[in-house]
């Protein structure tokens, strides 16, 4: 993992400083409430529904259990004991007080944290991978590239007010994990298929909110040495010509779309051309010491598949379930990556309490080399579990009430905060999301039902990515009542797809009938071994459509009959 | 308006010619439209600077760069940043005058100002009523080093960190 040095401490302890200054300017009137928000927001701190709401930065999701332990230490000092972690691999406190939040950052820093760019008009914390460094079918682990854009992201004196949010996902997989064509800039690292050297592909102009995009290629290879140059000019159009008419037109995905990808990428490599690589570029000692850090870990030698593990898993039905769904391959024989599920039957997605906190740093320490990340799907994940050990883990997770079998499954939902916390939504998002968990509670039902992603936004803004869940839920307000769009076919991996509107908007105690009926179409009509997904891309759209719309599908399968 | 650089608040030596006016003066701050006709009749020694909104582009000022002694951007708001990205294209074209920013920005930005290539301020009275001299000098002494190479005075964090590996490469 990486680790501060003398300058990354003493950049963040000035923030820390800066901080404090602009606050104190604020109240004694230097700074104006206008002039204040976007230094506020630089520093993460949101003004939400009930109270103040300040975001730390998790780069690209990773964790030590120091890290997490502190996280834990500040949700129970200065907040309710808990966490809300956030699709861009963040965690968010709910109840911070404004006067405690310089004292707050103070603690961050103290293990190499921050909330830097985790809001405002700037490029927002780099996100990767969960898997990075642990999954078999890596080219490379995208997190040294990650953190050499946190660095040159942080506080860049060009790109600090930009016409709107910058997002930057990486990947270094060619299967998808990290929705990188949902991002303004996505990053996969390639094998050049003729040299073989190692580079980047990169995409641009993804983004969903009030008008979801794919991300679309503007550069198919890019030597890694020139990574900066080429963001420093891309950044550069966006910054020169994105729109400042109107936030909801000022994203990069809006001026890609209005000049074209063709001329967009022209204005991008014109700006490159100008520029010299080599004078931007982190020299190669800097990026092998930031590749130190992630060095995989001292893993031992076993046997590709852990008998104990077999023996484990006859004995014990629960463990086997938890096994078959929330572990993940791992490039090291022997070990594998578990997904720690924050999707408790009728729970929060992605709160954690101070206790489950410290309960995954102490088994992330004892299993995991120390190390955990965040998912995007709100999830936790212990990279490195030698599979010996994994029933030690699932044991410690039950304690914690951490053991839910269900990642990728129907009752894994993603959710935004929604109107029970933020100060833009339009409708509930986690009793929703609650209600669907509560239906397909059952662990048959779950299983039988298979890989199925289900993303709930409370408001047009699409922070919980209802654009690319394989059912996506929308909620609005319409005259004065929630109402519930869901889309179908949507997709954030490499297949990355917007999903489309089933039919008019339907009440919340309407959406649990709903999302029954479209697993109903999907049993009804899915081949062997096929997911939902793959079921909704083979049929279209319509059978589901028919079912959605039909309210009564034992009526009308009895009118038929 | 008031001007302030690095140093402190200073008198403005500057006078703005309006459309039509005749552009007499040592240093004459003139729109890009009346450019032309300026520096066609210029006077010896005459300093002649442009003021420009942030939507001009680099290849609208290139042909007069080596005239100028002063481009003056303007800033609409505070937080419309365009003009961060034209003053470092004016830098890498290697234009050697003065680049000032002339609107409502925030001595909280004058660090990235100053590393973008702008030299000095314009602000409104209410900006400079509010926000005294000790502020400018202070957001400036608020960052140790950056990480981009390239930008402001000093060395990055990057190329801080070479010369300690190369310190460290020698004692060894």
């Amino acid at each position: 993992m990486y680790r501060y040095d003398q300058f990354d401490e003493a950049f963040v302890r000035e923030r820390v400083a800066q901080f404090r200054g602009q606050v104190a300017r604020r109240i004694d009137g230097a700074l104006t409430e206008d002039e204040f928000k976007p230094l506020r927001l630089k520093n993460g701190v949101y003004l939400q529904l009930h109270a103040y709401m300040l975001r730390i930065a998790i780069p690209y999701g990773t964790l030590s259990s120091v890290q997490l332990r502190q996280l834990a230490l500040i949700g129970e000092r200065y907040d309710r004991g808990y966490g809300h972690f956030t699709t861009r691999q963040n965690l968010q406190f709910n109840w911070p007080k404004l006067r405690d939040i310089p004292d707050i950052l103070d603690l961050l820093a103290d293990v190499g944290m921050h909330c830097i760019q985790t809001s405002g008009n700037c490029i927002r914390n780099t996100t990767a991978d969960h898997f990075s460094g642990a999954a078999a079918d890596e080219v490379e682990d995208p997190r040294p590239t990650a953190e050499l854009i946190r660095q040159w992201s942080t506080m860049h004196p060009e790109f600090d007010y930009l016409p709107r949010k910058f997002k930057i996902a990486v990947t270094g997989a060619a299967r998808d994990r990290a929705a990188i064509r949902a991002h303004d800039i996505g990053i996969q690292v390639v094998r050049h298929p003729v040299s073989g050297e190692v580079g980047y592909r990169l995409f641009v102009g993804g983004g969903l909110g009030r008008t979801p995009m794919i991300g679309k290629l503007v550069r198919d290879f890019l030597p890694k040495a020139h990574l900066l140059a080429y963001l420093q000019s891309l950044m550069r159009v966006y910054n020169l010509e994105g729109r400042r008419d109107n936030k909801y037109k000022a994203r990069v995905k809006i001026l890609v779309h209005e000049i074209g990808i063709e001329e967009f990428r022209a204005r991008v490599e014109a700006e490159f051309a100008a520029l010299d690589p080599a004078a931007i570029a982190a020299d190669p000692d800097e990026v092998a010491r930031i590749e130190a850090y992630f060095a995989a870990p001292a893993f031992a030698t076993f046997p590709a598949d852990s008998q104990r593990v077999v023996a484990d898993r006859a004995r014990d039905a629960a463990f086997d379930r938890w096994v078959e769904t929330n572990t993940f391959p791992h490039r090291q024989p022997g070990y594998a990556a578990v997904t720690v599920s924050l999707k408790p039957v009728g729970g929060v997605p992605g709160d954690a309490t101070s206790d489950q906190m410290r309960a995954v740093a102490d088994l992330a320490d004892a299993h995991s080399f120390g190390e955990i990340r965040v998912s995007h799907h709100q999830n936790l994940i212990l990279p490195h579990v030698r599979q010996d050990e994994l029933h030690a883990l699932w044991t410690g997770l039950v304690a914690a009430g951490l053991a839910e079998a269900n990642a990728g499954l129907i009752t894994d939902i993603i959710a935004c905060p929604g109107l029970d916390y933020c100060a833009l939504a339009t409708a509930r998002s986690i009793p929703i999301a609650q209600a669907i968990s509560r239906r397909f509670g059952s662990a048959e039902r779950q299983r039988e039902i298979g890989e199925l992603g289900i993303k709930i936004s409370g408001c047009i803004n699409a922070c919980g990515h209802h654009h690319v869940g394989h059912i996506g839920i929308l909620g609005l307000e319409k005259s004065g009542q929630e109402s519930y769009q869901v889309t179908l076919g949507g997709d954030a991996t490499e297949n990355a797809a917007i999903g489309q509107l089933l039919g008019p908007g339907i009440t919340a105690e309407e959406v649990p009938d709903a999302i029954e009926r479209l697993v109903g179409v999907y049993l009804a009509h899915r081949h062997d071994g096929e997911t939902f997904a793959e079921a909704v891309r083979r049929l279209g759209i319509e059978p589901f459509k028919a079912g959605f719309l039909a309210p009564q599908p034992a009526e009308a399968a009895h009118a038929a009959a | 308006m008031p001007l302030l650089d690095a140093h402190g608040y200073r008198a403005d030596p500057w006078r703005r010619i309006a459309a039509g006016e005749p552009a007499t003066g040592d240093a004459v701050l003139v729109a890009l439209a009346d450019l032309p006709a300026v520096i066609a009749g210029r006077s010896n020694a005459q300093r002649i600077g442009v003021e420009v909104a942030n939507t001009v582009r680099l290849p609208d000022l290139s042909a007069f760069l080596g005239q100028l002694d002063l481009v003056a951007i303007a800033f609409p708001a505070f937080n419309d940043g365009r003009a961060f990205s034209l003053a470092r294209q004016l830098r890498e074209a290697g234009f050697k005058g003065a680049v000032r920013a002339v609107g409502p920005v925030i001595a909280d930005q004058f660090t990235h100002l100053v590393a973008c290539g702008f030299d000095e301020v314009e602000v409104p009275d209410a900006i400079a009523a509010r926000q005294p001299e000790a502020q400018w000098r202070g957001a400036l002494a608020s960052y140790g080093a950056t990480y981009q190479t390239g930008y402001g005075a000093g060395a990055s964090i990057l190329e801080r960190r070479r010369a300690l590996r190369a310190g460290q490469g020698a004692a060894s």
